[in-house]
């Protein structure tokens, strides 16, 4: 190029636009500009959707972006382990390892055989990066004294091994709750309250889990039972190993090692033994203060005590209604007797009075025929006409029964002594009796 | 899709599984995000990796993939080859070519069929293409589910650019017919693209890529522009009838030759003998793109007559050397479409088998300046193994979508979102003390707007003045002896005070230099900095909104007052100056 044209500095009369910005004018437009399609793929067109969906820009979205990463790495931060250290236990020896806290040692004292394990690796990474030797050379405190960072070691190491931290946990003392005593349990709801924190933290020994609560006034009796039934028989995996006394080396003795030995399985079984022994005390004690148990007698008194009263009330109210229903039936007997003896009585009287009715009948029926004088026309009747009469008429009586007896005989008084009409009602009553089939026409001679 | 995770999730949720697959014509692949968050390419029961795209029937019993493919020799009637091309397009529209050697596609009922015996019965079935398409990937769906243990769902697959949204609904019908969901199709440049970007130190840098795609029957290039992590695609190129099968033809030409030669017949005339031509020339080509030297051995080839032969690699390049050079002129094509140089061209990848052929690698290195890195396993040995890229890529494209819902997935890829506008010229800078054609790019021509870069010039004095412009690319030719000089890329970030980039191409004509040289067009603004210290620095950032507001924001490194300052967008009257 021929031409070597240097873009001058800027003058001093170079002037901005406006003075609001002196230092910037403008002088040209951009170029129009092409439409091409971006091809949706990869990591960064996802972000240039974010933005173009969400309309932000740049630095907004780079800032939302940031804010909730910020909220996740907060988010990790929880549950952090800080506990003040006590200055006794920063100056232990190292060596007393047996008698350290090793909860207390890692900062996890308020979470004990309930940290998990993840909590006892941040917690050991925390206190490493504090108290290693090489930070406290740094810091100038060359005193040589780890001896705190290898009780973190030994807390470390005890409590990521898991049998070695069930040892442990066995003889942690500190996370044991004592029982109440009588005075703490005067207040009615503080039975409940103290010994559910004992149970919590005996259960942490349970071979079975889930294990049952205490639970609380309502609890139902079964539950409670079923309480009482497992801490009885209660399976615990506690272990005393942790006391044992150091065995020798075989150097010595053999004797003095195996008389260790045996004292720490004997130690390790009496303790056993007490443990179990101290439990079933412990789950006595409790059942003596339980107010529920009495509660349940109670109930399961009144229960028996209902049930045997209404049993008597039972019987009583059976034997009552059978010796009412005896006497009903007694009673009713007699009237029954009664009733049959006046009927007889009433039905005899009826028989005579009919009977003696029936006479009378049959003495007015013959005294009417006698009346009309046998019915002969004039003159004094035949004896063979009287007597036809009179058998007809002892005919008639004979198989007339009293009602059409005494028929016959109102209807012989309204005749009274004429003949005709008593032959006719003599022949009405004749013709009945033959229609009735009591009398033949043929037997009968006058009163036809 | 508009949600966080910006960057690759290690696995996926338990419930959705999503895998990328390249399903090529003569090829597929299979790839998915490992545990430790690195694309693994999965290999199926046989142990390939690259899986022949073939299914075959012998007696009801389906066979799949290599050997599938061996039974191109006896069984060639009820082997299905070559059949993703025909996914999707009526039977006019379709090049029956690359199925001679194997089942013929026939028309049924307006569809494309293949007739053939995949039953026990000895009657031949009309299948049609979707449906050995759903045979296909329910091969490659159970390959990879066995593989990662855990039933796959979802896929993102791999398609070259010119494929139809037709051929894509088809491709989805036959995936859904066998419970895997297509999450999205990737054109298979992009997919390379981000498998290379995902292992890159700085995957947002701008530049510009071309990525060919050489295949078994066809051959693919495109040029993307990268902007900052995203992509356009500037232009592609196709050439159905170029690939990996040309070159085996010249192979088989070239031992059928030599066999009739010494046999006086051509094994080319019987069916049979051309298919184990076929096979062993395939076999062959693959041997030479790795030694310099292979063995042609074939049994019983014509006539019950043995065949064995040799060949290396430079007889090879010799006999290929025409088609070889259609592999290049392709290239040069696309470049010429998307308006550009091979100077604007700062990154090559080859991908598809085709890709492995060293010389093919080496043509295509030579048309290109010595700053354009090609990477292909003949030119970089870092390079990725080329016909895995796609696979690779929809993999990771695969991880990235997975947990999101398919209608999202489709609202964020909607041309709504994905149609922007692209700057139509660099912007860049100029500063007093520098010659006045000096100009140095800040941010490169299509780059999709809303965008923001950062540039920092150094060594300033005293006052001083910016000045901020749209600048252009002119090749210049000199007839001169070439300079010394160091080479650098003129889109590059950070070359601060190398103000005339230069790219020299020095491999073919030492007497023509071709270079690459920045020059300002229009100014569009200017600020001035007052009694800058000595080797003061300044920090410049240009950020282009959506409505094409161009806001600049600059400030003295370690020092105080900063200066901003805006400039409108263009108004409709002043179009057309470009």
């Amino acid at each position: 190029m021929a031409q070597v044209e240097i873009i001058s500095p800027p003058s001093a009369d170079w002037k901005g636009h406006s003075d609001a910005n002196p230092n910037f004018r403008t002088l040209g437009k951009l170029s129009p500009p092409v439409m091409r399609k971006i091809e949706p793929f990869g990591a960064q067109f996802l972000a240039y959707a974010r933005r173009k969906r969400h309309g932000r820009t740049f630095s907004e979205d780079d800032r939302i972006q940031a804010l909730s990463k910020v909220k996740k790495s907060e988010d990790d931060d929880d549950g952090e382990i800080s506990e003040p250290e006590d200055p006794l236990m920063l100056a232990r020896d190292a060596k007393d390892w047996k008698g350290q806290d090793h909860y207390a040692v890692l900062g996890l004292s308020k979470y004990r055989y309930k940290a998990t394990d993840e909590q006892i690796k941040k917690a050991h990474r925390k206190k490493v990066l504090k108290h290693h030797p090489d930070k406290k050379a740094a810091a100038g405190q060359d005193d040589e004294n780890d001896s705190f960072f290898k009780c973190i070691q030994r807390a470390h190491e005890i409590l990521t091994d898991p049998v070695k931290r069930r040892q442990f946990d066995s003889v942690d003392e500190a996370a044991d709750v004592p029982p109440p005593t009588k005075k703490d349990l005067q207040k009615p709801s503080a039975f409940y309250k103290k010994w559910s924190a004992v149970f919590e933290s005996e259960a942490r020994f349970s071979k079975k889990t889930p294990v049952p609560m205490l639970g609380d006034a309502n609890s139902t009796k079964e539950e409670v039972e079923e309480f009482y039934d497992f801490w009885y028989n209660f399976d615990s995996w506690r272990t005393f190993e942790y006391l044992d006394e150091d065995v020798p080396d075989d150097n010595e003795g053999r004797d003095h090692k195996r008389h260790i030995e045996k004292k720490n399985a004997n130690a390790r079984r009496k303790r056993k033994s007490e443990d179990i022994a101290r439990l079933r005390k412990l789950v006595d004690d409790c059942l003596s203060y339980d107010e529920r148990i009495k509660k349940f007698r109670q109930q399961a008194n009144a229960d028996k005590n209902k049930r045997r009263l209404e049993k008597e009330a039972a019987a009583k109210r059976e034997a009552e209604e059978k010796a009412k229903a005896k006497e009903e039936e007694e009673r009713k007997q007699k009237e029954d007797g009664e009733r049959l003896k006046a009927e007889k009585e009433q039905s005899k009287k009826a028989k005579e009075a009919a009977k003696n009715a029936v006479k009378k009948n049959k003495r007015v029926v013959k005294g009417s025929v006698k009346d009309v004088n046998y019915f002969a026309e004039g003159g004094e009747a035949s004896p063979k006409q009287v007597d036809d009469v009179l058998d007809d008429v002892d005919k008639v009586l004979g198989n007339i029964d009293p009602d059409q007896l005494a028929d016959l005989v109102s209807k012989l008084n309204v005749a009274g002594k004429d003949a005709g009409k008593v032959k006719e009602i003599f022949s009405g009553t004749t013709g009945e009796l033959v229609g009735a089939g009591k009398l033949k026409e043929s037997d009968l001679k006058v009163l036809k | 899709m508009s949600d966080e995770s910006n960057g690759v999730p290690a696995t996926g949720t338990p419930e959705h599984y999503a895998i990328g697959i390249a399903f090529g014509n003569s090829y597929s692949s299979i790839a998915h995000i490992s545990g430790e968050g690195k694309v693994e390419v999965i290999a199926n029961e046989e142990g390939d990796r690259q899986i022949p795209s073939v299914l075959s029937y012998i007696e009801g019993e389906e066979h799949h993939g290599t050997q599938a493919k061996a039974q191109l020799v006896r069984n060639s009637k009820n082997t299905v080859a070559s059949f993703r091309d025909y996914v999707g397009k009526d039977y006019k529209s379709i090049d029956p070519t690359p199925c001679h050697a194997s089942a013929h596609p026939i028309e049924s009922d307006g569809q494309i069929h293949f007739s053939i015996k995949d039953t026990e019965s000895e009657t031949e079935n009309k299948v049609s293409v979707l449906e050995i398409t759903a045979r296909h990937l329910r091969r490659l769906k159970n390959s990879a589910s066995d593989f990662v243990g855990k039933p796959v769902t979802a896929a993102v697959v791999a398609v070259p650019t010119d494929v139809s949204d037709e051929q894509k609904a088809a491709l989805s019908k036959a995936a859904e017919s066998i419970q895997l969901e297509i999450l999205q199709f990737i054109p298979e440049p992009i997919a390379a693209l981000l498998a290379y970007d995902s292992r890159s130190s700085n995957p947002t840098a701008d530049k510009n890529v071309l990525v060919a795609d050489f295949g078994g029957n066809r051959s693919d290039v495109a040029v993307i522009a990268s902007r900052g992590g995203m992509y356009s695609i500037l232009a592609t190129a196709h050439d159905y009838e170029l690939g990996g099968a040309q070159l085996d033809q010249i192979l088989v030409d070239h031992f059928a030759k030599e066999f009739e030669k010494k046999h006086k017949s051509d094994p080319r005339k019987n069916e049979r003998s051309l298919a184990k031509l076929r096979l062993e020339a395939e076999a062959v080509k693959k041997a030479l793109s790795l030694s310099a030297s292979a063995t042609f051995s074939v049994e019983s080839l014509a006539d019950g007559v043995d065949f064995r032969s040799t060949i290396n690699r430079t007889r090879y390049d010799i006999l290929a050397l025409k088609t070889f050079a259609r592999f290049t002129r392709l290239v040069e094509e696309v470049i010429k479409k998307a308006g550009l140089d091979v100077l604007d061209i700062d990154e090559v990848i080859l991908s598809g088998g085709t890709s492995h052929t060293p010389k093919i690698a080496k043509n295509i290195e030579a048309i290109f300046p010595e700053s354009t890195q090609v990477l292909a396993p003949a030119t970089t040995t870092t390079a990725l193994h080329p016909s895995e890229l796609s696979a690779r890529g929809a993999a990771l494209q695969a991880s990235l979508i997975q947990e999101f819902e398919k209608s999202d997935i489709d609202q964020s890829t909607h041309e709504m979102l994905t149609v922007t506008p692209h700057l139509a010229a660099a912007i860049g800078y100029q500063v007093s003390g520098q010659s006045a054609d000096a100009f140095t790019v800040i941010v490169p021509a299509e780059t999709a707007v809303p965008a923001r870069r950062t540039q920092v010039i150094g060594g300033l004095q005293g006052d001083v003045l910016v000045r901020i412009a749209e600048g252009e690319r002119e090749i210049k030719v000199t007839q001169a002896a070439p300079k010394a000089k160091p080479e650098t890329n003129g889109s590059k970030e950070g070359d601060d005070d190398d103000d005339d980039d230069s790219d020299i191409d020095e491999d073919d004509e030492p007497e023509e230099i071709r270079e690459k040289v920045w020059k300002p067009k229009q100014a569009l603004a200017e600020f001035v900095f007052r009694g800058l210290p000595k080797g003061s620095k300044v920090e410049v950032t240009v950020n282009i909104d959506a409505e094409q507001v161009v806001s600049i924001t600059a400030r003295p490194v370690g020092g105080k007052g900063g200066l901003r300052g805006e400039i409108k967008a263009a108004e409709s009257a002043q179009n057309g100056s470009a």
